[in-house]
């Protein structure tokens, strides 16, 4: 039994334009939310259990409750800045379901008494901000947006620690997108100074539904503390990759059972269960179910939900190399800590794959992790720990493997394909 | 030089947007690097007098940025993924196509200033992997062979004097 919380009908021709949307029963919520106080959307949304979809897996109603009560001018922001390796999920919303998204922000505004909001989106997503753009334009021309609400766009430029709530804020304000030191807190010090409340997309697009069928409906559909079905970025070595929506009752292995498997027989090596950040899992963990909880009991996180699937002739040393350099490459450098830490990961890693590290470099790989761990403004440094620690500690044979070989075994036949493409 | 017209009217219907004038600055970097391709130290003290800032506010924004080209680049940006789930799925072999191909590395534009090759990390299309982004455009499961055909394509289209490949008008 699969409930349909969040794509609703994206498989419908033109899903994105109001017309099809409001065919299908879309911007219904608006009508119950007249009769609703903001207190009660936001009761409806803490019983519903929802937790945000951006990767920490806060409860959104919390989020919500922060803000003070005052007649200060408030912003919402919906962060769109997907750029999470393996994450998808965000940019198949807004080009499929764009007026859910904007549905989902006029109830979290009326919940907060916001009167203008922001879409943070990534600035490569051109065609999602063009979507994005006629969406708006066609729930102003209709008279949703502009009364008590205002949705502005927002495009970003190139960094994926904009994701990062109040680097988020910074880079709306026209600045370095550099986080911010906490506290202040976004709710009482956020865009431009004022009360701010930072959603993920998907957290948006899960709100009609609650105000539609009710708090305790959504979190029956989840399990334990997380409500709800949830979007997942299934990619890598996988038969169908794509976004699906899942209960979080399923486990690892039924998800990859779901999606077609594993393509041309092979065996299942690695998982990365939400996204670049989260901490690899082993074949011998697809048991795990894919709620927050459950991973995180396994020692990982489901983040994002960004499942990337390696298969038996993955090089987990080179995987793990790929991820450092990417975290090099974004560090935003205000703290020693990651911006060194970074830089040094990066390097030991690439030594390591191309087979001329030593087993001392393990060692220090660990070393340097436990200096990078909750000493930072944000949790970026904390969040590059997760695939390096992981790798070396579950996978640990494959490094020494390249260390005594003084080179990488999965190199040899990866050459020779390579040599045959030749152009 | 004052911005152009174009850029002015842009910023304008932009302004009631944000309560302070420091947020226009980066839709004006973009804007400026629509219209010139990359963005000049000339165009941000034209950035930096229109919206009352000091130099020193927009060139640290224009450094920290990676879509903001502070030189130079060819008509036709090519920018391939890396990361992990298109590597999985064989961008390195892309890489390798589109670098053998026009005879640069990435990072380098070809000499008769038509092609740039980017290494860049995740682009956000990892179901659809390996992907390229010809400046605006997205190219998703793409193998050797497209890749190949497009160049050529690509080629042929500049030599007729096709402008704006790829470019989306925002």
């Amino acid at each position: 039994m699969n409930q349909n919380v969040l794509n609703t009908i994206a498989h419908e021709k033109n899903s994105h334009q109001l017309e099809v949307y409001k065919s299908k029963g879309g911007y219904s919520s608006l009508v119950n939310l007249i009769n609703i106080t903001p207190e009660q959307v936001i009761n409806e949304v803490k019983k519903s259990n929802l937790r945000g979809r951006g990767g920490a897996g806060f409860p959104t109603a919390k989020k919500w409750t922060f803000l003070p009560n005052d007649d200060r001018a408030r912003y919402l922001v919906c962060n769109a800045d997907e750029g999470e390796p393996g994450t998808f999920k965000d940019r198949f919303l807004m080009n499929k379901l764009p007026h859910q998204i904007i549905e989902g922000m006029i109830i979290a505004a009326y919940a907060i008494k916001s009167k203008t909001a922001y879409i943070y989106i990534r600035g490569e997503f051109v065609k999602e901000y063009k979507i994005m753009e006629q969406a708006l334009k066609e729930a102003y021309d209709a008279n949703i947006l502009g009364k008590d609400l205002n949705i502005y766009l927002y495009r970003g430029a190139g960094a994926y620690i904009c994701g990062e709530e109040t680097a988020l804020l910074n880079s709306l304000e026209g600045k370095r997108g550099e986080p911010r030191n906490k506290p202040p807190f976004p709710a009482h010090v956020g865009a431009f100074g004022m009360p701010t409340c930072v959603n993920n997309v998907e957290t948006f697009t899960s709100l009609p539904w609650i105000i539609n069928h009710g708090g305790d409906a959504f979190a029956k559909l989840g399990v334990g503390l997380s409500g709800g079905t949830r979007l997942f970025s299934v990619s890598g070595h996988i038969k169908n990759p794509g976004v699906y929506e899942l209960p979080m009752t399923f486990t690892i292995k039924q998800l990859i059972d779901h999606c077609g498997g594993i393509p041309d027989g092979k065996k299942l090596k690695a998982i990365i269960p939400g996204g670049a950040s989260a901490p690899m899992m082993t074949a011998d963990e697809i048991e795990t179910p894919l709620d927050f909880d459950s991973i995180a009991k396994a020692g990982s996180m489901a983040g994002s939900g960004a499942i990337i699937v390696m298969d038996e002739t993955t090089c987990i040393v080179e995987a793990a190399a790929r991820l450092l350099k990417f975290y090099e490459h974004e560090s935003c450098g205000q703290c020693s800590q990651c911006r060194e830490g970074s830089h040094w990961l990066a390097r030991l890693f690439d030594r390591l794959e191309k087979g001329l590290g030593n087993e001392s470099d393990l060692a220090l790989i660990e070393d340097i992790c436990s200096n990078m761990i909750g000493q930072t403004i944000c949790a970026f440094s904390e969040a590059m720990t997760g695939p390096a620690l992981s790798s070396i500690r579950k996978f640990k044979s494959e490094f020494l493997e390249h260390i005594n070989n003084k080179g990488c075994p999965h190199k040899l036949h990866l050459k020779e394909k390579e040599v045959s493409h030749v152009l | 030089m004052p911005l152009s017209k174009n850029i002015q009217n842009k910023m304008r219907d932009l302004k009631s947007h944000f309560p302070t004038e420091q947020a226009l600055l980066i839709p004006l970097l973009h804007a400026l690097q629509e219209e010139h391709g990359w963005i000049s130290l000339e165009n941000m003290k034209e950035a930096a007098s229109f919206l009352n800032l000091p130099l020193m506010k927009v060139r640290e924004v224009v450094s920290f940025y990676t879509m903001f080209n502070q030189k130079p680049i060819g008509k036709i940006h090519l920018q391939i993924c890396t990361n992990i789930s298109c590597w999985l799925k064989g961008a390195d072999h892309l890489l390798e196509c589109a670098e053998k191909k026009l005879k640069i590395k990435s990072g380098e534009t070809t000499e008769d200033g038509k092609f740039t090759i980017s290494k860049v990390e995740c682009l956000g299309s990892c179901g659809t992997a390996p992907v390229l982004q010809m400046n605006e455009e997205y190219f998703e499961n793409l193998s050797a062979d497209h890749l190949n055909e497009l160049l050529k394509k690509w080629e042929l289209e500049l030599n007729e004097g096709k402008t704006h490949l790829g470019k989306v008008q925002l």
